[in-house]
């Protein structure tokens, strides 16, 4: 059996899901798009599975949020829909719960928040609220987890014996009541023949959704009769088809909430306080600086403090196990190259999958904090002018400022954004926002070619790449991207407090989501960099890298690095081996140089030219991220094509800003 | 006169809304229909968007597609 779990965001839906399933998950993305998906086994129930369909106010073919909801609906056919709704909101909330109604599929509503009703001194009369739609409507609260084992009872009764809503009439009487029955009566066989309710059918088919007409194979003449219906019922109401559907939704459940609503003032008390809350979060002085410290408070304790303790923690660990082997794998006699493999392969693939986790979890746990407790809606409320002008919406602008320490925790946030288009063009964008991994790299080469000015150097890199991202991001808005956003009309949720279940939950989820999908990767990566670095074309295992095969592929494309000053292999070997890792860049230049892991100044000056160094920075910041960030890439964007067509741009871009600044740098110097 | 024009603290109720396609719809799904009161809340730190009171709840929206929506200024009490 398979339950849906369907309301508008913000109303408590990822906190019932949790309540519902306990940590039983699978998380995964709806086929084709950037939209997660998660299922999980229902609690005390056999054989029956909840799918978390994400938050919407509307069944539309608009967003790909509401076309997943749709198709999954009446494609998926699931036994009951669990209908989440705000009591303290049952207004807006209502307004996708009829919409819902009219599918005919048997339906419970859980009437969330019902703890803060009561403690305004208001009530909801779920007698009357159930007699007026039809449906079985279950109080519960889902953060404190109460009537969650009530909602799961009704929603197996409703299920088992196939009780779908009775149907109830929006309007008695007058136009629209009209043509939704002389379009139903037109429709209705063949709606029977795909098996979708015929009024959930000529609702579509009113509000002017093309893709019914369609699946609903209705001919010429039929076309024309609805068309005609339409016509009549608009020139009567004297408003086109759509808004006379919403004014007539919202007229009945005035009249609903009239009767079962009863609330003491206008403003609830959780209302009141946001709104002192946001005197302060989105204030007109006090915003920018809020959300400045919130960054710098987030960012301190993920890379300076917090994480960087836990990596170490996880480094020194790995490296104590690391010994253990390695001596363990000498005494026993092993074979050099196995040895070798194992621990200058397999662990330090290991190795470098874990240090990425400490990031993960700190950096997740303020960003959900921040999510669930009505922040970041915030953040997009007050940024939205500055990235705008870039296409994009306000929110985008967290994962690109955590870019700046880790790309690949940064990637993993875009999950958060509101449309396909904003997660897809962020994860494009994150990588020009220089990591921190890349920092010992610009300030070797800074001390090496620029003593003077090295603070001047890392300055001009980080702006260079935020303007770089901002180039690619308006040239795409203006082709990939083109064509109208996703509608910036957004709530503004009241500030709740997060469950801690919902945060360790998604803490979990999202350590588990890395370590299972980019081990594979990074893993692979690494081993083959081994391969390369340790074998020399013959395949004879080599005692100087400079005659391995990974050297022989340098030296093969070095020529391509020309125009860009660094046509010399050893700078395009180390470019290679920091695919694995930014910081390998610098201890493989030290290597090939014959200095040893520690390069110095004078073994980078017998490669590079201060020019050519200034190209190479240039290059290094805007070329493709560490494995780790692609597969995280690789994830999000769901897509193996998108991220092999990602990694080309980048290095296109990267050799193109190298070539430019070497060569006018040849002309001025 | 429009929902771009009204000055923040003050309220006015929907006369017709405007705009096309998705934008359309989601201001109609969203409750802003004709008839409907609205406060408008406060303008964010860069003076757009705007943060609007409506139905019980708060909702944020550009001035551009503000400018969509026609209302009728409540008279001040």
């Amino acid at each position: 059996m398979t339950f849906a779990l369907v309301g508008n965001q913000n109303c408590g839906k990822t906190t019932l899901f949790n309540a519902l399933t306990g940590s039983n998950q699978h998380v995964g993305n709806f086929p084709g798009v950037t939209v997660e998906g998660k299922s999980g086994s229902v609690r005390g129930l056999k054989d029956c599975t909840v799918v978390d369909l994400p938050g919407i106010y509307s069944i539309r073919p608009y967003s790909d949020e509401e076309i997943i909801t749709r198709d999954f609906i009446l494609e998926s056919k699931p036994e009951a829909i669990i209908n989440i709704v705000d009591a303290t909101n049952l207004g807006r909330n209502l307004y996708l719960t009829l919409q819902l109604l009219t599918l005919r599929i048997p339906t419970v509503i859980a009437l969330n928040l019902m703890d803060e009703v009561r403690a305004n001194g208001g009530t909801v009369d779920t007698e009357k609220l159930s007699a007026a739609l039809g449906v079985p409507v279950i109080p519960i609260s889902a953060a404190k987890n109460e009537g969650v084992s009530d909602l799961i009872q009704k929603a197996n009764e409703i299920a088992s014996k196939r009780i779908a809503p009775r149907p109830r009439d929006l309007c008695p009487s007058g136009p629209v009541h009209r043509c939704i029955h002389s379009v139903s009566h037109l429709v209705e066989d063949h709606a029977a023949a795909i098996g979708v309710s015929a009024r959930f059918c000529a609702i579509k088919a009113i509000e002017g959704d093309e893709s019914f007409y369609e699946k609903l194979s209705l001919n010429q003449n039929e076309r024309e009769t609805i068309e005609h219906s339409i016509a009549e019922m608009e020139s009567e109401t004297g408003l086109d088809a759509n808004a006379a559907l919403a004014l007539t939704r919202y007229d009945f459940i005035e009249s609903v909430c009239a009767k079962a609503v009863k609330i003491t003032s206008e403003e609830t008390r959780e209302r009141r306080r946001s709104n002192k809350i946001d005197k302060v979060l989105t204030g007109k002085y006090t915003a920018l600086p809020v959300f400045a410290g919130v960054m710098l408070l987030i960012f301190w304790l993920t890379f300076g403090v917090i994480g960087t303790a836990l990596s170490d923690l996880l480094e020194m660990g790995i490296s104590a196990l690391t010994d253990v082997v390695d001596q363990g794998l000498v005494s026993f006699g092993t074979n050099e190259i196995v040895r070798s493999l194992v621990i200058d392969g397999v662990f330090a693939g290991i190795g470098s999958v874990l240090s990425f986790l400490p990031l993960i979890i700190v950096l997740f746990f303020f960003l959900s904090v921040l999510e669930d407790t009505g922040y970041m809606a915030r953040v997009a409320f007050v940024m939205d002018k500055l990235l705008r002008k870039i296409g994009l919406s306000g929110k985008s602008i967290v994962p690109m400022l955590i870019g700046f320490g880790c790309t690949v925790p940064a990637v993993m946030s875009t999950r958060t954004l509101s449309s396909e288009r904003d997660r897809k063009m962020t994860i494009l964008l994150t990588p020009y926002m220089s990591c921190s991994a890349k920092i010992p790299i610009y300030a070797v080469f800074a001390s090496a070619f620029f003593p003077q000015y090295a603070a001047l150097v890392m300055f001009a890199l980080y702006f260079s790449g935020i303007l770089v991202g901002i180039l690619i991001a308006l040239i795409f808005k203006s082709t990939t991207f083109r064509g109208k956003p996703i509608p910036f009309v957004m709530e503004l949720p009241d500030y709740r407090l997060p469950s801690p279940k919902s945060v360790c939950l998604l803490l979990w989820e999202k350590a588990k989501d890395f370590i299972k999908k980019a081990f594979t990767v990074i893993f692979v990566a690494t081993v083959v960099i081994w391969f390369f670095s340790s074998f020399d074309v013959r395949f004879n295992p080599v005692a100087d890298s400079a005659d391995s095969m990974l050297a022989a592929i340098g030296k093969l494309i070095a020529p391509i690095f020309t125009p860009c000053g660094f046509g010399d292999w050893r700078a395009v070997t180390s470019l290679i081996s920091g695919f694995t890792a930014k910081e390998a860049v610098i201890s493989t230049l030290g290597v090939l140089t014959g200095v040893g892991a520690e390069v110095n100044a004078a073994a980078l000056q017998t490669v590079f030219t201060p020019l050519s160094a200034a190209s190479f920075l240039i290059f290094t910041l805007l070329y493709t991220p560490c494995v780790a960030a692609v597969a995280a890439i690789r994830r999000e964007l769901n897509s193996t094509f998108l991220t092999v067509a990602t990694i080309v741009l980048q290095c296109v871009v990267a050799w193109g800003a190298a070539a430019l600044v070497f060569q006018l740098g040849s002309i001025f110097i | 006169m429009t929902l771009k024009d009204i000055r923040i603290g003050s309220s006015a109720v929907i006369k017709a809304v405007g705009g096309e396609g998705a934008l359309r719809l989601r201001f109609l799904d969203m409750g802003i229909i004709p008839g409907t009161r609205v406060t408008v809340s406060k303008a964010a730190p860069l003076g757009d968007p705007i943060q609007l009171s409506l139905r019980g709840y708060s909702l944020t929206m550009r001035l551009s597609d503000a400018e969509m929506i026609t209302v009728e200024e409540e008279a001040v009490k």
